[in-house]
């Protein structure tokens, strides 16, 4: 399982700000975790959508594509931050 | 070091008399306080929502502190950040940072701020009269945080 954490435009557009993910056998980075999410429809497949300008960060540091993911961790996607 | 994210407002006073008592070797002060405007890309705000990531704000905040000590030599840097609702002229972020001389002060100052912008997880939803709007990040904050080069 992993905790996945939506912040923002993305907590308002999903309906939701926390989720549990068992993640499925053929995810194990974020690039195939988006895959996964994307697959939803709907919502997901438009804000998820590759051209859309959006951040991950994986246990509290930023992420990309690449970054592994495993049980346990603390997954967040988010808007650009505009702090300050 | 300190990074504060809290609902309720600061006082600049405050904090500098506390970092200029705690080190008598402290030849410089620099600050900088960011504040809600009335006005944004057109739209007059009534109010604004600030959000932010528990727990990963904070260590963002303290890895652009510690590149900043890397960068200057520093005695301190405080870093506040309101969150939840405000309002035009409520203040919204301070970062005071000290050193022996003005120029790493300022410098430091200018660069923990730029960096904030662009790497600390805050999002602001403001209220207008045509109702809620997140706000977009600017490619000016970019070019502004890519300009140090680091």
């Amino acid at each position: 399982m992993v905790n996945i954490m939506y912040f923002a435009r993305l907590r308002e557009a999903f309906g939701k700000d926390t989720e549990r993910l068992t993640l499925p056998s053929n995810v194990s980075d974020v690039a195939g975790l988006l895959e996964h999410l994307r697959a939803r429809g709907d919502h997901w497949e438009k804000e998820l959508a590759p051209q859309r300008n959006f951040r991950v960060a994986v246990n509290q540091d930023m992420a990309d594509p690449e970054t592994k993911i495993t049980a346990g961790d603390e997954i967040a996607l988010f808007p650009p931050v505009t702090g300050g | 070091m300190t990074v504060r994210v809290q609902a309720h407002d600061f006082d600049l006073n405050t904090e500098i008399l506390r970092l200029r008592q705690a080190n008598p070797k402290v030849g410089a002060v620099a600050s900088f306080i960011g504040v809600c405007r009335d006005l944004n890309d057109g739209n007059s705000v009534k109010t604004m929502t600030l959000e932010h990531y528990p727990g990963m704000t904070e260590k963002s905040i303290q890895q652009i502190i510690d590149q900043a000590k890397a960068r200057w030599e520093l005695f301190d840097v405080l870093v506040i950040h309101r969150v939840g609702t405000l309002k035009p002229t409520d203040q919204i972020v301070l970062v005071v940072v000290t050193s022996a001389h003005r120029g790493e002060a300022f410098a430091a100052c200018e660069y923990v701020m730029d960096y904030l912008k662009t790497r600390a997880p805050f999002w602001k939803k403001e209220d207008t009269p045509t109702g809620g709007r997140w706000v977009d990040a600017r490619d000016s904050d970019d070019a502004a945080a890519s300009r140090w080069g680091a």
